[in-house]
């Protein structure tokens, strides 16, 4: 076998570019086999979808009759759709809301796991299995939590002194209630960043402390600085995530109340399977594609800021 | 962190800084990790009051009695038995449809060359981003063109086709075994297939859980898949269960609490009896960002 593969070496060097050895033509036909699952899936289940998104967006079609073409009409009525347009502020709100509250607090966790506490794990644990249950159960719960009358959260406020607002009952803080309840469920960020967390050299935090940095100057300095490139990590999923998040939101509000809590996902759901106007809902995820790759280079643009990255 | 050596001020000095600040530490995660189960101290407590707690006010922690009849009065409003039985069969299809499907590309990327292979892993990547509501119309189409609305079939046949992230995972994992034991296997005349099962996977077992348990999770949890596909009772799997209970009897706290329980407490199980290997995946995951 090493023999072959030493003559296919020889031989490859003596032949003309783009011509292959026999054996090279074995290896890449297993690796087309190998992958014929997933290649499959890249075309019927995600490239020909999107492909066919874009071509029901140029249609008006309701399943039960034939889709007529109808031009851009869908999209030109985007502009004149104020329900979208507030869709859209309600996307970015929660969206960006959940992504920066999570990656804040879970980080300021994984630096307290990361002090070398006993029970370790068991902290880990407990900080990851809210996103593990994550489901319906989790949000007809959070519906129950956030209750501006028999929920826990008021419950807990009142023992403050402070009088709770109505949550999912009211359209200024229905979308608080939701980020808080995305909070809860981000603990896979915490595991994350204590990982990260363990490959910051030491030898950086004696430097820092030889230089007089006291615990904030440590933090500032060498962990954020150090991390920048996994919080990014977490920002871009996490954003991304957000999204998904339009399941429960359907469960818990609806939308509501006044549509306050009608975050796109929730919107495009509602004119395919509600109006069934699969060519406006088409256009719509078209859309929102559009609008997340350009979140996501707006990201990527301001990481050149503020991510550092070691030289390899 | 790691180990915070406080200036030169002497070693004395140093331990009581690093001892108080473990302190401060232990203080505010005991209050995080608080803050983070009262939640689900809430539900259960919930599910055990009679329907007047629920709706006293001030809302009261603790049950004045534990009611245990909760649970099975609960469980026998609705076929939960049944959705039950439909949620195991779609999560199970879907967990091996989806090892299946995405160890064998996983292993192509990490181990066999080809002229496409870069393309198609970038491809496989840029398709992370896509998020699922921009699929679930035309998704919808094809299964309804297909006569698969009402059934199953939508809600785990997708798994056998790979799944990008996953993939992704364990790509990563398999570029960090040496190649060596690959070429001293090959030398004894295994297959790809071969060295595959019986060198890779059982060097594998910390991204092949934690697939295991984001697949397992992300199947039982599932919610749009099955409000969109599923119209029958006897199709319905325990998301639009709970959901459709949560419509007939909003109110309805302490049962609705005792069946949300009951639901997740697979998971639960799941995650504890694999919880080490999980959290190194998840770890390995986040390695993405590195």
């Amino acid at each position: 076998m090493l023999r072959i593969d030493d003559r296919a070496k020889t031989r490859r060097t003596a032949r003309p570019k783009g011509t292959r050895t026999p054996l090279a033509r074995a290896e890449a036909r297993n690796f087309y086999l190998f992958l014929s699952p997933w290649l499959i899936g890249l075309v019927v289940f995600t490239g020909g979808p999107i492909l066919a998104s874009v071509g029901i967006s140029f249609t008006d079609w309701s399943l039960l009759s034939d889709p007529s073409f109808i031009g851009f009409d869908n999209y030109t009525r985007m502009f004149t759709d104020e329900l979208l347009l507030s869709s859209v502020w309600v996307t970015l709100y929660f969206g960006v809301g959940a992504t920066l509250a999570s990656v804040a607090a879970t980080f300021f966790i994984a630096i307290l796991l990361n002090q070398k506490v006993r029970g370790v794990g068991i902290f880990r644990a407990i900080f990851y299995i809210p996103a593990v249950v994550a489901g319906v159960g989790t949000a007809l719960l959070w519906t129950n939590l956030l209750h501006p009358d028999y929920g826990l959260v008021n419950l807990v406020l009142g023992w403050a002194g402070i009088q709770g607002p109505g949550w999912l009952t009211s359209t200024s803080w229905a979308i608080p209630g939701l980020i808080i309840m995305s909070v809860w469920g981000a603990g896979n960020t915490v595991v994350i960043y204590l990982a990260a967390l363990q490959n910051v050299s030491v030898t950086l935090y004696e430097a820092a402390t030889i230089d007089g940095a006291g615990w904030w100057g440590r933090t500032w300095h060498v962990t954020i600085p150090m991390m920048s490139p996994v919080i990014f990590f977490n920002m871009i999923t996490g954003f991304i995530g957000s999204l998904q998040a339009y399941a429960l939101i359907l469960i818990m509000t609806d939308g509501g109340p006044e549509n306050s809590t009608m975050v796109l996902g929730l919107y495009i759901y509602r004119q395919a399977f509600n109006y069934f106007d699969l060519g406006y809902a088409s256009a719509l995820s078209v859309g929102l594609f559009a609008l997340i790759l350009v979140i996501t280079a707006i990201q990527f643009a301001a990481a050149r800021r503020w991510v550092h990255y070691e030289a390899k | 962190m790691g180990t915070p050596r406080a200036s030169s001020s002497g070693p004395a000095q140093s331990a009581r800084v690093v001892r108080a600040q473990r302190r401060t530490a232990y203080v505010l995660l005991i209050a995080g990790a608080a803050v983070y189960l009262l939640p689900l101290l809430w539900m259960f407590s919930t599910s055990l009051k009679s329907s007047q707690d629920v709706l006293s006010f001030p809302p009261q922690f603790f049950p004045t009695s534990w009611l245990w009849q909760n649970y099975p009065e609960g469980w026998n409003t609705l076929p939960f038995g049944r959705f039950t039985v439909n949620t195991v069969l779609v999560t199970v299809l879907a967990v091996v449809g989806t090892l299946i499907s995405c160890v064998l590309p996983a292993y192509a990327f990490a181990r066999m060359r080809a002229r496409s292979r870069g393309f198609l892993f970038a491809l496989t990547l840029a398709t992370m981003m896509i998020p699922g509501e921009v699929l679930l119309v035309p998704q919808f189409i094809m299964f309804s063109e297909a006569g698969l609305v009402n059934t199953l079939w939508p809600l785990f046949l997708p798994a056998w086709f790979g799944t990008a992230f996953y993939i992704f995972l364990l790509r990563q994992f398999f570029l960090t075994i040496p190649r060596e034991l690959d070429d001293a296997a090959r030398l004894d005349g295994a297959s790809s297939l071969r060295i595959l099962w019986s060198i890779i996977l059982p060097l594998s077992k910390p991204p092949l859980v934690a697939v295991t348990v984001f697949a397992f999770v992300a199947n039982w949890n599932n919610v749009i898949g099955p409000i969109v596909y599923l119209r029958s009772l006897d199709k319905y799997t325990l998301a639009v269960g709970l959901r459709l209970f949560q419509g007939q009897h909003a109110t309805d706290y302490n049962h609705l609490m005792a069946v949300s329980m009951l639901t997740i407490i697979p998971i639960v199980v799941v995650f504890l009896l694999l919880q080490r290997a999980f959290i190194q995946g998840v770890a390995l995951s986040g390695m993405g960002g590195r």
